[in-house]
């Protein structure tokens, strides 16, 4: 929502010297295309922010703006006092690390890390760019070229290159996108702490929630050109404000429900699979009786009872029940999913502790939770908006996927209109690719966990 | 140069039909002669029309002889000194023309290769087939078009002497009194404009490879326009400098066309110069000498040119 505003109460460091990062109605559009819908946003200094969201949501635009290499269509970007909308890049004190890297491939580690410091006329450039390429690790390939350099430690000198000049910020446009998974996690802890030891403001553009919440201290999730939400990373995940969240940040199982009562804290709906209870703090819409209403749960926060057995579920708990569609072993955990009136496709996840056999595809089953860890949202919203689709023949059908898609080509076509370049359709189709390998692994992770 | 790669290569197959080929060899032997096979053609080609004129040229610098006696081959190297010592104003003159139209060129086409790489957007293919529409006239056609423009009493030369430009170029030697025609300038601006199009090709080549977004990471790293050019644009696109000022420089260091059009007898041209012995002085050896000199020259100004570039170490 653009109505976002301050970030307040995070894990900001209390300086209050001015160093926070302040877009002040911030908006680009591209003709007809509004890229970036006005928003406000406070970066608090030395935290680490990130931008979440989809390809073409609109989160690189949005750090582009910052780093001054997109000129807003409307609003204004502050750092600390200082109004810098109208500074060239150059003149501002923010670093990028660029999602390719951007290495220069004519020049060596050594003065590909020196080009800052030799362009604001810096002396003791040589002792500099030693204790930061020894800061990530690098100091034996000082006089390599890029080229002879393998991802990870192209990506360490392209962090080093920006570090050196101390910026404000440093903005990191999805980093590691171009990484293999492994690597990915090492340099997510890297970057972590290189992050920790410098102090300095990070703030990271990603469509990877598991790496959003790893490594920030608050997330903002895009959705379109719009944050829909900001906070910390538990809060996000435990509190999504909005269906897209609630999708997008892991997965939620969200059944249709209407008001029958509110009281002593507690909101009742009737659902097509019964009623259920919502604690009232955990309401993010109006809860009047007769309203509509997304009540909510995580998988992990479910358990599945055999229905035979249902009468040994603690009372207060809500339950559901249901059949059981589909039941994938994972190894650490079983992913279950359950059709039911209440909703299709409910899915449990199980650890595997005392594996119950009987628990397979056909068995009627009763789904129950722990009121505590419901939530609800407003009904008026998509109820599939940010669920990633894996099979491809249920992405065409998505109308809401199709739209996502839509805008990624008409960003990556006007980026490519500017650039020229064939090899940048590649690489995003690798960055794809990638992209997918990731998913299919996370969601196998979070099944675990 | 391609005579050595001629006679280092390992000697050629014995061409076998295919259909024999198929018969008497398994599989595999044909798969290894296939590279062999595929540089058949290219190499003849070499052979018939480039190693063989050369050695045919190079006997021909030796021998003496007159037309009506007869040539014949008796090792006589001081042609070649006789040549240099006679024509080294031409040789001069031509390093001296080719050497101001490759910079001329380099000026006016890498601006132009710059703004279709990279501002051009949806004009880029009309301008490509602007540079290089000039192509699908007759270079003599166009030549002769430029002695039509810069003729006595054209607009040009009007409006360049109530300007008093051609007073400028006068004094700097350019240009004889209220002419254009017939002056170094001429000849230098037909050179220019000929081979303009061999610049701006491997410029824009080498430019359009360059990822803008080296551009943005040199400005985030706080490089002024001028210096992302410098630092960035100018040593990665330095590739396309070098070939570009080959491929202007090699041709209109040997060329006469321009010369002998827009020139005059005080801007003759080694190219000229064996022209002439060839098809009117009918000198075979000194023409074949001028030939080899010229051959060298280029040579050592070449390889001098890409050792100070420096593009060996470049990617």
């Amino acid at each position: 929502m653009s109505d976002v505003t301050e970030t307040t109460g995070s894990t900001a460091s209390a300086s209050g010297d001015g160093g926070d990062v302040r877009l002040r109605g911030i908006g680009k559009t591209y003709g007809d295309f509004t890229a970036v819908h006005p928003l406000d946003l406070t970066v608090p200094e030395g935290s680490f922010f990130a931008l979440l969201g989809a390809s073409g949501c609109g989160k690189t635009t949005t750090l582009r703006m910052i780093a001054g290499l997109e000129e807003p269509s409307t609003g204004s970007v502050h750092l600390g006092e200082q109004d810098v909308t109208r500074l060239p890049p150059y003149k501002r004190p923010v670093n990028t690390v660029f999602q390719s890297y951007a290495l220069f491939p004519h020049l060596d580690v050594f003065e590909n890390v020196a080009f800052g410091l030799r362009r604001r006329g810096v002396r003791s450039v040589k002792n500099q760019v030693r204790d930061m390429l020894d800061l990530v690790q690098l100091g034996e390939h000082a006089r390599r070229k890029p080229h002879q350099l393998s991802g990870g430690q192209q990506q360490r000198v392209a962090v080093a290159r920006a570090l050196i000049n101390h910026p404000k910020v440093l903005l990191l446009d999805e980093p590691l996108g171009a990484l293999d998974l492994k690597l990915r996690r090492r340099m997510q802890l890297e970057l972590k702490r290189i992050q920790t030891e410098v102090g300095i403001t990070f703030i990271h553009v990603t469509h990877d929630q598991e790496e959003a919440m790893t490594m920030a201290d608050t997330v903002a999730v895009m959705n379109a050109g719009r944050v829909e939400q900001l906070g910390a990373p538990a809060d996000l995940y435990e509190n999504p404000a909005t269906t897209f969240v609630a999708n997008f940040l892991g997965t939620s199982n969200l059944i249709e429900a209407e008001v029958a009562s509110t009281a002593g804290g507690e909101i009742l709906v009737d659902t097509r699979g019964g009623r259920l209870g919502v604690p009232a703090g955990r309401c993010s819409a109006p809860s009047g009786t007769g309203a509509r209403l997304l009540v909510g749960v995580r998988p992990e926060k479910t358990v599945l009872a055999l229905a035979d057995e249902a009468g040994r579920i603690p009372d207060g708990r809500n339950r559901v029940t249901g059949v059981i569609a589909e039941a994938s072993f994972l190894g650490v955990s079983t992913q279950y999913l359950v059709d039911g009136p209440a909703g299709r496709g409910l899915a449990v996840y199980a650890q595997n502790v005392d594996r119950d056999p009987r628990l397979v595809p056909g068995a009627e089953v009763v789904v129950h939770w722990d009121r505590a860890h419901t939530f609800a949202l407003d009904a008026a919203q998509d109820i599939e908006a940010g669920v990633e689709r894996v099979e491809p023949a249920t992405a065409g059908k998505d109308g809401r996927a199709e739209r996502a898609e839509r805008a990624e080509r008409a960003e990556r076509a006007e980026r490519e209109e500017k650039a020229g370049k064939d090899g940048q359709t590649e690489r995003a189709e690798q960055a794809g690719k990638a992209e997918d390998a990731w998913t299919a692994d996370g969601a196998a992770k979070e099944a675990a966990g | 140069m391609s005579s050595a790669t001629l006679t280092g290569t390992p000697p050629p197959p014995p061409p076998a039909t295919p259909a024999a080929a198929r018969r008497t060899t398994p599989r595999r032997r044909r798969g290894r002669l296939t590279p062999y096979l595929l540089l058949l053609p290219g190499l003849l080609w070499l052979l018939v029309f480039f190693a063989l004129p050369v050695i045919y040229q190079a006997s021909t610098s030796v021998q003496t002889g007159s037309l009506e006696a007869g040539y014949e081959v008796t090792w006589r190297f001081a042609t070649y000194t006789e040549a240099l010592a006679d024509y080294w104003p031409h040789f001069l003159r031509s390093v001296v023309y080719a050497g101001t139209a490759t910079v001329l060129c380099l000026l006016l086409g890498y601006p132009l290769a710059y703004l279709i790489a990279f501002r051009a957007g949806r004009w880029r293919n009309l301008i490509m087939i602007l540079v290089i529409a000039p192509f699908f006239t007759s270079f003599l056609i166009r030549t002769l078009a430029w002695k039509t423009i810069l003729a006595d009493g054209g607009v040009v030369v009007e409006t360049l002497n109530t300007l008093h430009v051609l007073d400028v170029t006068a004094g700097l030697g350019l240009t004889d009194g209220e002419r254009l025609l017939a002056t170094p300038l001429a000849v230098v601006c037909g050179l220019t404009y000929n081979f303009l199009p061999f610049m701006i090709l491997p410029l824009y080549t080498s430019l359009e490879r360059i990822d803008p977004r080296l551009h943005e990471a040199a400005a985030d790293l706080y490089a002024r326009p001028a210096t992302v050019f410098r630092r960035v644009t100018l040593p990665l696109s330095m590739p396309g400098v070098v070939a570009g000022t080959l491929l202007t420089f090699i041709p209109a260091g040997g060329d006469y066309v321009n010369a002998d059009l827009l020139g005059s007898t005080d801007t003759r041209m080694i190219g000229n110069v064996i022209q002439v012995q060839f098809l009117r002085v009918l000198d075979y050896p000194t023409a074949a000498a001028l030939s080899f000199i010229l051959m060298a020259v280029i040579l050592v100004v070449v390889s001098v040119h890409i050792r100070r570039s420096g593009t060996e170490d470049l990617v």
